[in-house]
């Protein structure tokens, strides 16, 4: 409402305006150029002056085929078989490098590939390790969003009992949170590390002896499964006081009707708790997958990307073409990939868990 | 109704308790471990980690490993990079988002709706989207300096400060907080011919500790903590932030565990230290996140 008061264009812009200056220069600003930079062969320093190429950027990025791999055949037309009785193939390249009848499959290599009959399916893409990234990442958000947000609510509960020196407990649990992720990173690699590494001797003991030491970092299997853990253990602290505050708002009173109707504990929970915290609820998967989908320091501190590309995100991909390689389009590129799958899922999950009346 | 004789709820405490000691114990044991470790030297730092030693000070216990890192980095100057680039990057966004959220709040005026939208919007812009553009951007960007007119921001401290001195969460969290101040208070200062200046000085400030402890505390693990932007965008020694001074300690061919035990202790922490001192306050800014967002 408008009122004589506090009615003044000129004041009122002046104040907002540092602030809204800043936002729009070093926030919003970047944001666009991200996707004009990906329209563009943009480097960060170049004497060629910068070019627009279209959607190539995106094309070697995200272009798939499938292509179908028919076995050698002898003169008679049966197939051919090598020593150890594997079927043969032409090889890949024969279609993939320079070859006029089958241009859509220039310059891409396999991804991987499957037994068909006798046939061979094989997915081929521009760019492997970008699909790699990009399927890691998804991983990564997919796994540790309902198990960060599952595992803080947990802590929650466990810390909103009315127990002598709770709040010693409460802060305790959030200490991870404030220390940094490269700190932590690094601690974790004794943790991981093979033989003689803290986890090892932990599982070798609680098994007897009979858990065989792993190189937890080290193996395409673990290295992804290494740092989801290392993530859930450093960032759960701040969604379980996020879950404590909204635990916080549910009325006293609820909790006492429920307990004198004799409802069981799981009732109390399943009736009284958790529509209490429908709201939490989206606000803590939103913020996590934001967080999730950012995963950088941790996959520089302790793999590299590596061992096999397992452990490749998007981030981490943008950063080696962007600055590595000084390819703004191609950084810019996966960032603008990046962004649109956040905004999609951060929709989808307002979408999800909208109210349904 | 079945009654609860004393032993039960006896036991049933101590299994509590046994419960939360023993979630404790996670969270805590890497951090002992980082601690105690940078007591020893590299061999035994190496060799305890098959026992429960790994968490003791136990054997050959010095202060030798931090001598040696002291030595080998200038660690004074990281964490003075690191103390100046985060504390006036906290000062300058205290001032600057309050006072946009005050005149988002309190003031009226054309397009005040519309950019306050646009602003809330940008939350969804994770940074990690936007550094790649933005090194672009502090490479080319005008400085007047001493000899005039510069361009490039690279190897300097206001690139490290300038980008995240505004930001949506921030102007969020104080327009939150003004939105339960009476505004009667304002108006009556109004009446009483205070600019709006005078007011957001002496009237709304004042009145403001708990936002501002927040917005605080939030910006300040933001801005210590910040590894992937000063790894970019700055290489010379003397403005390195701790983070990224690491290096210094793992980029070797046999990387000086007990030192980088000791180096990770020094910047780490302190932090802590501060946190657990006001640990209430901490935790109060990370749920007031949440409350009504």
């Amino acid at each position: 409402m408008a009122s004589k008061l506090t009615r003044s264009d000129r004041a009122g812009w002046l104040m907002a305006l540092p602030g809204a200056g800043l936002i729009a220069t070093f926030i919003i600003l970047p944001f666009f150029l991200a996707f004009a930079f990906s329209l563009t062969n943009q480097r960060l320093a170049s004497p060629n002056p910068t070019e627009y190429v279209g959607f190539e950027n995106y094309r070697d990025l995200l272009g798939l085929s499938i292509f179908t791999l028919e076995p050698e055949r002898n003169e008679a037309g049966d197939v051919l078989v090598d020593d150890d009785g594997q079927i043969e193939y032409p090889r890949l390249r024969k279609f993939t490098r320079n070859n006029p009848d089958y241009p859509k499959l220039q310059g891409k290599r396999e991804w991987f590939s499957w037994q068909s009959g006798e046939n061979r399916t094989v997915v081929l893409a521009s760019d492997v390790v970008f699909m790699k990234a990009l399927v890691n990442t998804i991983t990564f958000v997919l796994v540790v969003a309902p198990v960060q947000a599952g595992l803080a609510l947990v802590l929650a509960l466990l810390i909103n009992q009315k127990l002598r020196g709770i709040s010693l407990f409460r802060a305790v649990y959030f200490m991870p949170v404030v220390v940094s992720i490269v700190v932590v990173s690094i601690l974790w690699q004794f943790i991981y590390s093979p033989g003689d590494g803290l986890l090892n001797n932990v599982l070798s003991g609680l098994t007897f002896g009979a858990f065989q030491p792993r190189d937890w970092l080290g193996e395409t299997s673990t290295a992804l499964g290494a740092i989801i853990a290392m993530s859930v253990w450093q960032g759960v602290g701040f969604h379980m006081v996020i879950w404590l505050s909204g635990l916080q708002t549910i009325s006293p009173t609820l909790y006492e009707a429920a307990e004198i109707e004799g409802s069981s504990k799981w009732q109390v929970f399943r009736y009284v708790t958790w529509p209490g915290l429908r709201n939490t609820a989206i606000l803590i998967l939103i913020v996590i997958t934001m967080q999730a989908f950012a995963l950088f320091a941790q996959i520089d501190v302790m793999t590299q990307g590596g061992p096999l590309d397992s452990t490749q995100v998007l981030v981490f991909q943008a950063v080696e073409r962007g600055y590595g390689k000084q390819d703004i389009s191609g950084g810019s590129t996966i960032s603008v990939i990046l962004f649109v799958i956040v905004l999609c899922i951060s929709l989808l999950q307002r979408w999800l868990t909208r109210e349904r009346n | 109704m079945a009654l609860v004789s004393p032993d039960n709820r006896g036991l049933r405490l101590v299994t509590r308790y046994a419960v939360l000691i023993l979630v404790a114990v996670i969270f805590v044991f890497p951090l002992l471990f980082m601690g105690v470790s940078s007591l020893k030297p590299d061999q035994q730092l190496l060799s305890d980690t098959n026992s429960l030693r790994a968490f003791l000070p136990v054997g050959d216990i010095s202060f030798d490993n931090y001598s040696d890192a002291f030595q080998r980095a200038p660690i004074g100057v990281f964490v003075l990079n690191s103390v100046l680039v985060t504390g006036v990057t906290v000062l300058l966004t205290l001032f600057v988002c309050s006072l946009a959220a005050f005149s988002f709040v309190f003031l009226d005026w054309k397009g005040r709706d519309v950019i306050f939208t646009i602003l809330l919007a940008t939350l969804i812009i994770p940074y990690e989207t936007i550094f790649i553009p933005l090194l672009l951007m502090a490479s080319q960007l005008p400085w007047i300096g001493g000899g005039g007119i510069e361009f490039g921001w690279l190897n300097t401290y206001r690139v490290q400060i300038i980008p995240f001195i505004a930001d949506g969460l921030s102007i969020f969290l104080f327009v939150q907080y003004f939105k339960d101040l009476p505004r009667e208070l304002i108006e009556a200062s109004r009446v009483e011919g205070a600019s709006w200046w005078m007011i957001y000085r002496k009237v709304v400030l004042p009145l403001s500790g708990p936002v501002i402890a927040t917005a605080a505390i939030l910006k300040f693990l933001f801005m210590y903590n910040q590894y992937l932007w000063p790894l970019m965008v700055v290489q010379a020694e003397e403005i390195r932030p701790v983070m990224v001074g690491l290096g210094y300690f793992t980029d070797q061919l046999n990387v000086p565990w007990g030192e980088v035990m000791a180096y990770l202790t020094i910047i780490t922490v302190p932090v802590l230290a501060f946190y657990l001192s006001l640990q209430r306050v901490f935790i109060a800014s990370v749920a007031s996140t949440g409350v009504k967002g």
